[in-house]
């Protein structure tokens, strides 16, 4: 059902970044992965993937930056995102979503959560 | 003598010269440029208080008593020395809820009482009507005086000049006085029009005066001496003719009451004021006009008497013989021009403030209140009002001019203007009382202004009467009844003062102990008490706590309707909308029909038809609630509570404001501090979370799936191994830091050689470097100084500095150079890599929590806490920690240990 | 401040104005002498009322804001 949905993982922590490779690949998305702001939007660009698993706290560019620079732009604006921070503030939460991210989760969290999540944001839009 | 052609002339050519300014100043004013928004026109229009009694009758009292005409000036020249202590309230007072006359000033502040308004409405008309004709009279004898025509009382009506200056009069006041219903009922162009009569009538009387002493006469020495040498003039040169001391002294307070009762001062300096602030210039500018136009009297009369035979011509017209004789017949117009203004002025402004009074606080509540007049009133009264006004205009002159024809030379009306003035002093206790006194009553006000105007009708009114002829004389010489002691003008056998003393003292005595005895016969009503606060405090508060005393329900439809018969409906629309602007609302519609509203629209209403008319009415469109005394006693109460209050703040807050500025300074401290904990708590959070969700994560992904190979189960093992202790880390300096910042951290002080310390980190720490495939060189001299620190925490700090270098340096053919060195300091220690360096900007940075540069090594071991916490540590063996670096060229950290921590030579072989 | 200083330097001299006005003060200038040929109450008088005037100018113009 799923199976073509392509994931971009943008994260500058190597050791979440193979955890969520692993988890998305285990549930048969493709996926890609960018260290750092610049790169994800370059990726976005790119490879426009389904969704993107954003961390906000990236070097060069941040994940809010990101988040307004995909929903900013009429050709990108369909690509669903799932911010996820370390820094559990409302105000964090609350900006994130104000920026048009579709839906938000901080750190850690639960795999479960976070497939069902990723499944249902990729299953509304199927 | 001058052709009465060439008199009539200039009068006319002068009327259409004040015309223009009127029109002028009308016109100014609808262009929104006002004329008269100018404390200069402010102050030359109160000289209307100089009437042609002034300018003729001066040098006629002058004649006979010296000086004795100067207190009529003295006293409104100390009555503008405190105007901002009288006229500034009245001003305020009028302003803030449309008062437009002296009747409407009363009866609003004793509950909008149509009583009272009638009252002194009637006294001021019977009062002044007689003033008038006497500002005809003059202008008509004058004119007589200069053509040899005979004026006034015989011949026919048709060819009388007074009547047709009535008429003029008449015609003017018409025109600029009720061009327009105007709820604030000013007059601009009218206003204008006064102060240049003001400059016409002073300049003029200077002209003859002038002329008269340095001309006629050879200079104020001159005539002086000459007076001084002359038996019956001599006397003048004294006060011995200016009366008792008495009289002087009551002369003076009863012009000084007069200048604020006038109906004409009233409308002058309190209606048409344009800007309070106009009265600080009034101050000096109205005495100084005042002084200037009395410098002249006394040589001019003094020119007249020694250059005429004794009764031969009336002093009165000195100021016209005099130049006529001596043939200087342009200044002789000149003068009659002035005597015109001067009469001119005051019949077109004491016309205009009776006929307001006549119309709003007599004729209006009267038609109001009528049932047949509700009935068949038209619909917009608008035309009605200005029709009553301008009736009530034409009627008042015509009672001038008829006064004047009636008593013509009689004595009655020569006497009239302190007549006039005791009559309007008779306002006095109950206006400055009740702007004053709070427990002042309408019962009290009514009380105190009939016993006072009977007193001032049996002493002084009656008596003229006499001695005109109109009465008996018996009741004057015998008393009333031929009791002596009522003898009007010798009441109570109290006769050594002159009949205006007498009769001002007579009545003020009734008319204020009558005043004070009712008013605290009972307390005040409801009403009362909160119209009393409402104008005792109007300095202290803001005006519109007027509504406070409001309680009912009102429809705006209906107020809008109520007010558009009197003002049109456009007029209201526009002052609806910007009170609803004002209140913040954009529509008239979605205003609240509170308290505040009813009471804008009556005094939006009372502007036009005076407050009693108002209230009627307002009452009769809105459903209200009549509150208690004790209600208004409370609402009353508790303002004052709460100005005692504030007063009592407002001393503290000036002792608090020092202190608040301290503490604001301490407060932007504490609040930087707090934001600095902020960001350290979050970043903490952010730290603490990161390697948690990577351990959570696999440790979730090896608990849900047993399926996954081993080799991927080691690494994961491997990562959250590598992670915890990451975590461990973070916690173990977290602590370490609050530790040391907070002064808890205990020091372990030994004497340590840092060449064998340096070593001894070589070998632990060097796994650091060796993992990285780089290379580690020490560069150590053979000996330095022996130094007492703590060993650990130096440890802490070399590993530190060690562990970035190695995390920095090149994945192939890294080098890490450790040098120690003596320096001017004291001992110095350099951990040198060969990375991509540090830029410039971000070199102090590193050194605060939580921002570590970006390794090469991809792993992110570093928890953005090893340099500040070693640095902290270094400084608290008093060195320093610094970086240089730049990029591409690596990046070097050093620290010095200063020399004073070295121990004694003797024991350099110490301990390692 | 200001204004409540100029406030009862009006007084003060509105009531000096009022004690020199009238009696006794003024019947003290009520002497039978000339300056320079003009009665000295005369002089006195205008003299008086001319520096009221004066000072009441600089009181409003200087310290009433």
């Amino acid at each position: 059902m799923t199976q073509s949905k392509k994931i971009l993982i943008a994260d500058d922590e190597p050791n979440i970044v193979i955890s969520l490779e692993f988890l998305m690949k285990r549930e048969g998305f493709q996926v890609s992965v960018a260290g750092d702001g610049e790169e994800a939007i370059a990726k976005i660009r790119s490879e426009s993937p389904d969704l993107v698993l954003l961390d906000v706290m990236m070097p060069k560019k941040s994940g809010f930056d990101v988040c307004q620079e995909v929903k900013g732009d009429p050709a990108l604006s369909a690509t669903r995102i799932l911010m996820l921070t370390a820094k559990g503030r409302d105000t964090e939460m609350a900006k994130g979503l104000a920026l048009g991210a579709d839906a938000y989760m901080t750190k850690p969290f639960s795999t479960k959560d976070l497939v069902d999540q990723v499944k249902q944001l990729l299953g509304s839009d199927a | 003598m001058l052709s009465s052609s060439v008199i009539v002339g200039a009068s006319f050519a002068y009327l259409v010269v004040l015309f223009g300014v009127a029109l002028y100043g009308d016109r100014r004013a609808d262009a929104g440029r006002s004329l008269i928004a100018n404390p200069w026109v402010y102050a030359l229009s109160l000289a209307v208080y100089c009437t042609a009694w002034t300018y003729y009758g001066s040098v006629g009292r002058a004649a006979t008593t010296g000086l004795g005409f100067l207190p009529v000036y003295l006293g409104p020249t100390l009555v503008m020395g405190v105007s901002w202590l009288v006229l500034l309230k009245m001003v305020r007072i009028s302003k803030a809820y449309r008062i437009t006359s002296i009747a409407d000033f009363i009866a609003s502040r004793y509950g909008k009482s149509r009583l009272l308004a009638s009252m002194v409405t009637l006294f001021a008309v019977i009062g002044i009507v007689p003033y008038i004709a006497l500002q005809l009279k003059a202008v008509s004898s004058e004119y007589g005086l200069l053509t040899g025509a005979h004026p006034g009382t015989s011949g026919d009506w048709y060819r009388d000049t007074a009547l047709y200056m009535a008429l003029v009069l008449a015609a003017f006041t018409m025109i600029f006085g009720t061009r327009h219903l105007d709820a604030t009922e000013r007059h601009e162009g009218m206003v204008a029009a006064i102060a240049f009569e003001s400059i016409v009538k002073l300049v003029a009387f200077l002209a003859v005066g002038v002329v008269v002493t340095y001309f006629i006469f050879d200079g104020w020495e001159d005539l002086f001496v000459r007076a001084a040498i002359a038996p019956d003039l001599a006397p003048l040169l004294s006060l011995d003719m200016a009366g008792s001391k008495a009289d002087w002294f009551a002369l003076t307070v009863l012009s000084a009451l007069a200048f604020l009762m006038l109906p004409r001062q009233f409308q002058i300096a309190v209606v048409e004021n344009v800007d309070e602030r106009h009265l600080k210039r009034a101050t000096w500018l109205f005495p100084l006009y005042l002084l200037l136009i009395n410098i002249f009297v006394l040589p001019i009369a003094l020119g007249g008497m020694l250059r005429f035979p004794a009764d031969v011509i009336d002093p009165d017209s000195f100021v016209l013989t005099l130049p006529l004789a001596e043939g200087y017949s342009t200044l002789t117009l000149l003068a009659f021009i002035g005597g015109l203004s001067a009469a001119t002025s005051m019949v077109i402004v004491e016309t205009i403030a009776l006929s307001t009074m006549v119309c709003n606080d007599l004729v209006m509540p009267l038609l109001l209140s009528s049932q047949r007049f509700r009935r068949w009133a038209p619909h917009d009264l608008t035309g009605l009002l200005l029709l009553i006004r301008r009736g009530a205009i034409v009627v008042i002159l015509l009672l001038g001019y008829l006064y004047f024809r009636l008593a013509g030379q009689a004595y009655a009306l020569v006497s009239i203007g302190l007549i006039s003035f005791a009559a309007v002093v008779q306002f006095a206790p109950a206006l400055l009382g009740g702007m004053y006194w709070r427990g002042a009553t309408r019962n009290g006000a009514v009380a105190g202004l009939t016993a006072g105007f009977c007193v001032w009708l049996y002493t002084l009114l009656l008596p003229s009467f006499a001695k005109s002829g109109w009465l008996p004389m018996t009741f004057v010489d015998s008393g009333m009844f031929g009791i002596e002691l009522l003898m009007p003008e010798r009441l109570f056998g109290f006769g050594d003062v002159n009949a205006t003393t007498h009769a001002l003292f007579w009545s003020m005595l009734a008319n204020i102990g009558a005043f004070v005895t009712v008013s605290l016969w009972r307390p005040p009503t409801a009403v009362e008490a909160g119209q009393a606060s409402v104008f005792v405090d109007i300095l202290k508060r803001e005006p519109r706590g007027a509504a406070r005393f409001w309680r009912g329900q009102a429809k705006i439809d209906d107020l809008l309707a109520l007010l558009a018969r009197f003002l049109g409906a456009e007029r209201v629309r526009t002052n609806f909308l910007a009170y609803a602007h004002s209140q913040g609302v954009e529509q008239i519609e979605d205003l609240e029909a509170d308290g505040h509203l009813v009471h804008f629209a009556e005094t939006l209403l009372a502007g036009a038809i005076g407050s009693v008319s108002a209230r009627v009415m307002i009452a009769s469109v809105v459903q209200e609630e009549t509150l208690g005394l004790e209600e208004v006693m409370n609402i009353l109460d508790e303002a004052s509570q709460v100005r005692a209050y504030s007063r009592e703040l407002e001393e503290k807050s000036q002792a608090l404001q020092a202190a608040t500025e301290d503490l604001r300074a301490a407060n932007e401290r504490l609040k930087e501090l707090d934001r600095v904990k902020d960001d350290f708590m979050s970043s903490v959070t952010h730290e603490l979370r990161t390697p948690l969700t990577s351990i959570r994560a696999f440790s979730e992904m090896l608990l849900d799936d047993p399926k996954i190979d081993l080799a991927e189960r080691k690494r994961f093992l491997g990562i959250i191994v590598e992670e915890t202790e990451r975590l461990t880390r973070l916690v173990n300096q977290v602590l370490d830091l609050a530790k040391i910042e907070s002064g808890h951290a205990q020091w372990h002080e030994t004497d340590v050689d840092l060449i064998e310390l340096i070593n001894h980190v070589a070998t632990t720490a060097g796994q650091l470097v060796r993992n990285r495939q780089a290379e580690l060189t020490l560069e150590l001299p053979v000996s330095v100084p022996v130094l007492r620190v703590d060993r650990d925490r130096l440890i802490q700090v070399l590993t530190n500095l060690i562990g970035n270098a190695a995390r920095f340096v090149p994945d192939e053919g890294g080098v890490v150079r450790v040098v120690l060195s003596e320096s001017e300091v004291g001992v110095r220690v350099d951990v040198c890599d060969n990375g991509p360096g540090i830029p410039q900007e971000v070199q102090s940075e590193i050194f605060e929590k939580f921002r570590q540069a970006s390794g090469s090594g991809g792993k992110p071991t570093g928890t953005g806490l090893g340099l500040p916490i070693s640095r902290q540590i270094v400084e608290q063996f008093g060195g320093r920690l610094w970086v240089t670096s730049r990029p591409g060229e690596g990046a070097v950290f050093s620290f010095e240990l200063p020399r004073k921590l070295a121990v004694s030579t003797g024991e350099s072989d110490a301990q390692g | 401040m200001r204004k409540a200083l100029a406030r009862q330097r009006l007084i003060a001299c509105t009531l000096f104005a009022a004690l020199v006005f009238n009696a006794p003060l003024l019947w003290l200038f009520d002497a039978s002498v000339a300056v320079f040929g003009v009665p000295l109450v005369f002089l006195s008088m205008f003299g008086i009322w001319a520096a009221v005037i004066a000072v009441l100018a600089w009181i409003v113009e200087s310290g009433f804001r």
